[in-house]
């Protein structure tokens, strides 16, 4: 059946896959040409990770996203499951409505505009209140956090609805109280979405580049920022280099993942088969 | 109606009416906006009863037994448990346990942790805790599957993991929400008897909410017939089956006959009801308050209707009460029992079953056969609404 | 401090005391007990940062721009009397309406977003319907090639095409080296970069929908198609592709909003002449520093997405419904 059909997507996948991976390939091989020249291949040279790694500027840059990524994720993974609990348990509470909106907007808002308009928040609350006194690493995180804590928001809640009301009605029923009830009972079951959300998050705030360059001050800028400036002046191989790293440290990180989620899988599925046998032999 | 024995004050409690009822609902009404779920519904349920809500889904039942967890706040009325009215209290602090339909073990723990949960939650010392979770599993036979997750469990395993939780708090009252929905059809028949015996070692009081009149039958005491939010009839299942208040309860247990018609004379017991439908008169032993020219219905259950071959030639007499003649359109063999539809004219068809007391292939009354149909006075009731 | 700046002060102080104690009674009146609060954190921090700000850019759309710190006049001014001034401007909106730079970024980027949308939605269609129909094992592994690409930088994969299609790029070095080409097209910093630019970044959110939509698909509708005596693609034109129509929305959604706003792909890889409205927002902000004229130019962007917002998120509604 569809012998001639199969062909056609099987085609599509291999170049889409191809299309997807071929600029990070080319990236990786040629962090690793001598040749300034990115495009001419002059030979094989680590050099240019010897200099991103004496690079003062990036090096600080990348410890500022790492800081702000890290205080994001944490901020935006505690605010987003409230979120995300509040939207998949809550039903219909009053202002649900904006709510959503307010959840669905940071998603699909363009970057430019979530910058502008929080500079503009910001700039204004300076002037009435005097605080934030000078943009920099809080103002960031605010604006990183509060498009983060959307998407930890969506995916907590698309992971509590697919887990059972009944199985937290129980802890209730069997005498917890309902703050208990999240913690010992809730809080285990979406870990794994906590773990996602968090990750997400993590990320997104590291790649920020639109939003941290409107809300951020003289003197703090992230690595997006400074990989932005120079590759706006052409390619470097050292940035190259820098993309090398962070393909292979997500690579390894994903590769493991899959690893411990797929035996995790393997061991449920057994487990499975092994207590259906069980009861069928009984 | 049977007679009140002597020994009903211990058996059947709810024949005493000086017995105290240990779970009372009282007027109790639940409305989502505009939807009444659950309307003006009361019901006295007493100590050690097990008690089921039988109903159509989306009848009420299951509004009715989170009110009783309390999940659900009624609109109004109240409950009271061993006379402590419960109704505004949350289900952490009731003495109410329940089993869920989906049996909502906590996946990430073991079953021993799962049954502990709740005494967990009271701080009961270490060493009782050890010894109620142990017993509890034991009740169920659950002892060697104490440190399995539930993932690695059956289906009856989970759901005795799930009674044994909701039973290791001793409350005063388990709600059982569909228990054996989940099972297949022999599970479902072998842990009926479980759940019963169970219930009788415990002697805690159940409410079970059931859609399966069969599973209703067989488990409880009483219960109570529901129909949109309302309590339609609440009593024995021998009393609910063989005297139904309502067209509703005789229709929804077991399969019946009805015929509509008007009272023509009252003789003593012997109601005579004129009824085109069946096309002649028919005569019910009756105790109900019926008035002379009412409109009646009357309800004859299939199995109480015997069927025979209609004589080759025989006279035909002048149309009995409670007899008619037919064909028969349709038979189903279901091994125990065959049922028989009978055509007996004006588009009236008569449900009638015969237990298969001889093992035959071939039939004593085939498709197409003429038969004639016929009953006693006291196997018909009398029902005005 | 001069005792004008010591007024100063002491009026702002007690503005910001007074405006505590507005915001303490209003929040003492909040039933801030275990579940509200939990709605009522995530709602102040959305309100506070993401609604109020839009707030603010409106107000700013219709101030002026002046030199001082901020550069814009202020809305209201308690100049006079009890009853604060307003002070509106309209002009910034008159003035894009009339300078046809505004018009034509706004239609460019609204082309480039659809040109790169459908080009997106013909690359991912049959990626996703492969990966859906794809055996359980390499399903997952082909999802998660799909997301890969995701967690690595936006900005270093973009910038990695500035290597390849360049002039003494990737494509052009091997074209020409297989003489299939006497000299190197040109093919960076044009409308054609932009679009494979968006296209490569944004397919995984065509991808994603989609197949979430064809996976949970029933096979045995186009088996009960090819009984029915439907030959296999008219089964897909009559059966799959109309209820793959969510996901097919959901995705094009996706790529559509964020691209309309886009700033780094067309600032590096798109010419001079690539009028994005999200670059003209970038270099009104930070080289024009006319904060009024990108508050308006920001204010009608977010109604030109509206309609998409709007279509996505009920989109997102049914499908919800559907599922409970």
């Amino acid at each position: 059946m569809g012998q001639r059909r199969s062909i056609f997507v099987l085609t599509c996948l291999v170049f889409g896959f191809a299309f997807l991976y071929g600029p990070i390939l080319s990236l990786i091989v040629y962090s690793f040409n001598e040749s300034k020249l990115v495009s001419v291949w002059a030979g094989f040279s680590t050099k240019w990770y010897g200099e991103l790694i004496q690079n003062e500027q990036i090096l600080s840059a990348a410890f500022l996203s790492l800081r702000i990524a890290f205080i994001t994720a944490c901020i935006a993974v505690t605010l987003g499951t409230m979120a995300g609990m509040a939207l998949a348990r809550y039903g219909r509470f009053r202002g649900r409505t904006l709510f959503t909106g307010l959840i669905t907007g940071p998603l699909v808002m363009p970057d430019v505009i979530i910058g502008i308009s929080l500079l503009l928040l910001f700039v204004t609350s300076a002037e009435w209140l005097g605080i934030p006194g000078s943009r920099g690493m809080p103002t960031i995180i605010i604006a990183h956090a509060t498009f983060c804590l959307a998407y930890v928001a969506v995916i907590v809640q698309s992971r509590l609805s697919s887990v059972d009301v009944s199985i937290e009605e129980a802890a209730l029923d069997l005498g917890a109280r309902p703050w208990k009830v999240f913690f010992t009972i809730t809080l285990p079951i979406i870990a794994p979405a906590l773990v996602a959300g968090w990750l997400l998050s993590f990320t997104l705030s590291l790649d920020d580049l639109v939003i941290a360059s409107f809300v951020s001050g003289p003197g703090s800028s992230t690595l997006p920022m400074v990989v932005f400036s120079k590759v706006r002046l052409g390619v470097s191989p050292m940035i190259n280099a820098l993309a090398t790293i962070i393909v292979a440290i997500v690579t390894v990180a994903v590769v493991i993942a899959g690893v411990l989620m797929h035996r995790a899988e393997n061991r449920r599925q057994a487990d499975i088969q092994q207590a259906l046998a069980r009861a069928g032999y009984q | 109606m049977p007679e009140a024995s002597a020994t009903a004050g211990t058996l059947e409690p709810w024949r005493d009416p000086q017995a105290r009822p240990y779970v009372r609902i009282e007027g109790v009404t639940k409305r989502f906006g505009e939807f009444t779920a659950v309307d003006d519904v009361s019901l006295d349920i007493f100590r050690s009863e097990l008690f089921a809500l039988l109903g159509a889904s989306g009848c009420g039942k299951t509004t009715l037994l989170r009110m009783l967890a309390g999940f659900e706040r009624p609109t109004s009325g109240r409950i009271l448990i061993d006379d402590q009215d419960v109704t505004a209290m949350p289900p952490y602090e009731r003495p109410v346990n329940m089993m869920f339909q989906s049996y909502a073990l906590f996946p990430h723990m073991s079953v021993e942790q799962n049954v502990a949960f709740g005494l967990k939650q009271d701080s009961v010392p270490k060493a009782e805790l050890k010894a109620r979770v142990g017993e509890a599993l034991e009740l169920v036979q659950l002892g060697p599957w104490a440190r399995r997750k539930p993932h690695q469990l059956s289906g009856g395993q989970r759901q005795r993991v799930a009674l044994a939780r909701a039973l290791v708090k001793r409350p005063k009252l388990l709600l059982l929400d569909e228990p054996l929905a989940a099972l297949d059809k022999k599970l479902r028949e072998k842990t009926q008897f479980e759940l019963m015996n169970i219930q009788d070692e415990v002697g805690v009081t159940f409410v079970v909410v059931t859609h399966d009149q069969e599973e209703a039958m067989t488990l409880s005491t009483r219960m109570a017939v529901m129909d949109r939010g309302r309590v339609m009839q609440v009593g024995t299942p021998s009393e609910v089956y063989e005297f139904p208040s309502t067209r509703f309860t005789a229709d929804f247990i077991g399969s019946i006959n009805v015929f509509e018609g008007r009272v023509r004379s009252i003789d003593g017991d012997l109601v005579v009801v004129e009824s085109p439908q069946f096309g002649g008169e028919l005569e019910v032993a009756s105790q109900a308050r019926v008035a002379q020219g009412q409109t009646v219905w009357v309800a004859v259950r299939p199995e109480k209707i015997s069927i025979a071959p209609r004589g080759e030639g025989g006279a035909k007499e002048g149309r009995r009460r409670n007899a008619a003649d037919g064909v028969v359109q349709d038979i189903a063999y279901l091994g125990d029992t065959s049922v028989f539809r009978v055509d007996i004219g004006n588009g009236t068809l008569i449900e009638v079953t015969q237990t298969n007391l001889f093992r035959s292939i071939e039939r004593p009354i085939d498709w197409d056969a003429r038969v004639t149909l016929s009953w006693t006075a006291n196997v018909g009731l009398i029902l005005s609404e | 401090m001069s005792v004008a700046a010591r007024k100063e002060q002491a009026r702002s102080d007690g503005r910001v005391s007074a405006l505590g104690k507005a915001t303490w009674r209003a929040l003492r009146r909040l039933p801030l007990k275990g579940r509200s609060a939990v709605v009522a954190a995530p709602y102040i921090w959305l309100g506070l940062f993401f609604l109020v700000p839009f707030i603010i850019v409106l107000k700013i759309s219709l101030s002026q721009m002046i030199v001082a710190r901020p550069p814009f006049t202020p809305l209201l001014t308690w100049t006079e009397g009890w009853w604060p001034q307003v002070q509106a401007y309209l002009d910034n909106y008159v003035w894009l309406l009339q300078d046809p730079l505004y018009w034509i970024a706004y239609l460019n980027s609204v082309k480039i977003a659809l040109i790169s949308t459908l080009g997106c939605l013909l690359i991912g269609y049959p990626m996703a319907y492969g990966i859906a129909k794809a055996p359980a094992t390499a399903r997952t592994l082909l999802l998660l090639m799909v997301i890969l690409p995701f967690w690595t930088s936006f900005l270093l994969r973009v910038y990695a095409w500035i290597g390849i299609l360049k002039q003494n790029g990737l494509i052009n070095n091997v074209l020409m080296w297989l003489g299939i080409i006497p000299e190197p097209l040109a093919m960076l910093h044009n409308d054609f970069s932009v679009y494979v630019g968006i296209i490569y970044s944004y397919l995984p959110f065509m991808i994603l929908p989609l197949y979430a939509n064809l996976e949970k698909m029933d096979v045995s509708l186009l088996e009960a198609a090819a009984d029915l005596g439907c030959k296999p693609w008219k089964a897909f034109l009559s059966v799959t592709l109309p209820l793959s129509l969510p996901g097919i929305v959901a995705g094009s959604m996706l790529v559509f909003i964020p691209a309309v706003g886009e700033f780094v792909i067309p600032e590096l890889l798109g010419g001079p002449d690539t009028l994005m409205i999200g670059r003209v927002l970038w270099n009104e902000f930070f080289n024009n520093r006319d904060w009024p004229v990108a508050s308006a130019v920001t204010i009608v962007l977010i109604l030109v997405l509206v309609i998409p917002i709007v279509i996505f998120q009920r989109q997102q509604a049914k499908t919800q419904d559907v599922l409970e």
